[in-house]
């Protein structure tokens, strides 16, 4: 039986979004294009544009992701279809975590190869960021080995195991940047708040800012999105878990639910 | 005290059922071995003295990690034999009791195998510690209270999953990165003298006692979920 699949307010509100964020990243583009030339590096400075919002937005989303975490937690007794919601919140915001972070890695990699010819190096702020990226790579693993798509309405193993794992992961994540940059600091120095001979120039400031605003409006975007496609199959999760509870012989719908494993 | 009495009934279990049936601890005892065996094909330990001094340390923690992953798994593979998971959590005692009871017995095991470790390591690798190797007396244990409680916790997270032996290993290391790096900085200065490990030091502590915190207070939502 399939529930219906009736277009909701939300479906507006995304268009009007999608469209707003086209409009930045176009402003985005434009001004990253139209920046002046930088010193050293030529226009090929202009991927920076680029890697710097999704590598620091992607330190944005895993909180949103340990929030939802700790949303369903507290919720998956009390008030499970809320749980429901958090979880879907949450699974949107490993999933984009995992996406921006790695544009940031690619970029990153393609700027310093060619820009000082080496594809990588192990210094504070990489190796924090390639952290960042396992981990939430690890919490979308937890996630398909503990049931996949198939998860039964209610709460279910998938969402609680990776909400733990989430938790545990934005723990981490502070603990690592400060023992990785006490380890070892080669990354560029700060371009902001880095002291005396950092901040990049005024004329560049706009291009940044834009495009920052812009790949957090595309991100949130995304997120929306996801969401809203998880929430769907939820919905449709348990009206097939609900539609073969009622049924009977002869109404029996053709496929069983997916079981997971007793143990 | 009642709580201490629990944990203490688990961990005398758990020492019992592992002495009943060596498997786990001879298993990682010559996997151990292996590892130093396996690691001096890479470079060679005798001839490098400096460069030997440098990694040993890496290459210890590297073959603790990988002995207790084996250990970790075969521990809650135990509580699943004859309903005996139903039964703990039935039980009015409190949840988290088990976990650190279980979590000082993998501790226990593992100390064991480094306690075999190191030696082998120094012996083999013809190592001469320049630093002050007593505080390796305080560096393992803390180091291997990480992996173990970690370990202990995911363990029993991926209990409900597919393939729950490969996704051990792919959740343990991610997290586990900070106090892997602490235990191998510490390590190092001991065998190499370099620089102090005083901060190392510190940061393994506040990693086990973040850790250890947030395990036992999230252990009971792990136990109790459907």
């Amino acid at each position: 039986m399939e529930t219906a699949t009736t277009r909701g307010k939300g479906v507006y509100f995304g268009l009007a979004w999608f469209l707003l964020t086209a409009l930045a990243l176009g402003i985005g583009f434009s001004k990253a294009m139209t920046a002046p030339t930088e010193a050293t590096m030529g226009n090929l400075y202009r991927i920076f544009f680029y890697h710097l919002p999704h590598a620091i937005l992607s330190f944005v989303f895993p909180y949103l992701n340990c929030a939802a975490c700790f949303a369903y937690l507290y919720w998956r007794n009390r008030n499970p279809p809320r749980a429901m919601i958090a979880d879907a919140f949450a699974l949107a915001a490993g999933e984009i975590t995992v996406l921006y972070s790695t544009i940031g890695l690619a970029t990153g990699m393609l700027w310093a190869r060619a820009a000082w010819g080496i594809w990588w190096t192990w210094d504070a702020r990489l190796t924090t960021y390639l952290l960042l990226w396992l981990l939430y790579v690890s919490y979308m693993l937890v996630r398909g080995f503990a049931g996949g798509g198939a998860a039964l309405p209610g709460g279910g193993q998938p969402g609680l195991i990776s909400a733990v794992l989430g938790v545990f992961a934005a723990i981490d994540v502070p603990i690592c940047f400060m023992s990785i940059r006490w380890w070892r600091t080669q990354h560029p120095a700060p371009v902001f708040g880095g002291g005396d001979g950092s901040g990049i120039d005024a004329s560049m400031v706009p291009a940044v800012l834009w495009n920052m605003v812009a790949w957090g409006m595309w991100g949130l975007f995304l997120l929306g999105w996801r969401y809203a496609l998880e929430r769907r199959r939820q919905q449709q999760a348990a009206a097939k878990a609900l539609a073969f509870l009622s049924s009977d012989l002869r109404t029996q719908p053709a496929q069983a639910p997916a079981m997971t494993e007793v143990g | 005290m009642i709580y201490v009495r629990h944990v203490l009934a688990h961990l005398r279990k758990d020492l019992r059922l592992e002495w009943r049936n060596r498997d786990g601890i001879n298993g990682m005892l010559f996997f151990a071995l292996l590892i130093v065996v396996v690691f001096s094909l890479a470079f060679d330990p005798t001839a490098y003295p400096t460069t030997a001094r440098q990694i040993s340390g890496g290459l210890l923690w590297v073959g603790v990690l990988f002995a207790s992953i084996t250990a970790l798994n075969g521990s809650w593979a135990r509580e699943l034999r004859n309903g005996v998971l139903d039964a703990h959590r039935l039980s009015p005692a409190p949840a988290s009791a088990l976990f650190v009871g279980k979590a000082l017995a993998n501790f226990f095991f593992v100390s064991v195998v480094e306690l075999v470790l190191a030696p082998v390591f120094a012996i083999f690798y013809n190592l001469h510690p320049v630093g002050n190797t007593a505080l390796l007396l305080l560096i393992l244990p803390l180091g291997t209270w990480a992996l173990v409680c970690n370990g202990t916790f995911f363990a029993a997270l991926s209990l409900r999953t597919r393939n729950r032996e490969l996704l051990l290993p792919l959740i343990l290391c991610p997290i586990a990165m900070p106090a892997l790096l602490a235990s191998i900085q510490a390590t190092t200065n001991v065998l190499t003298g370099d620089f102090n490990p005083d901060l190392w030091m510190r940061v393994l502590f506040a990693y086990d006692v973040l850790f250890t915190t947030a395990s036992v207070l999230l252990f009971e939502v792990v136990l109790h979920a459907d």
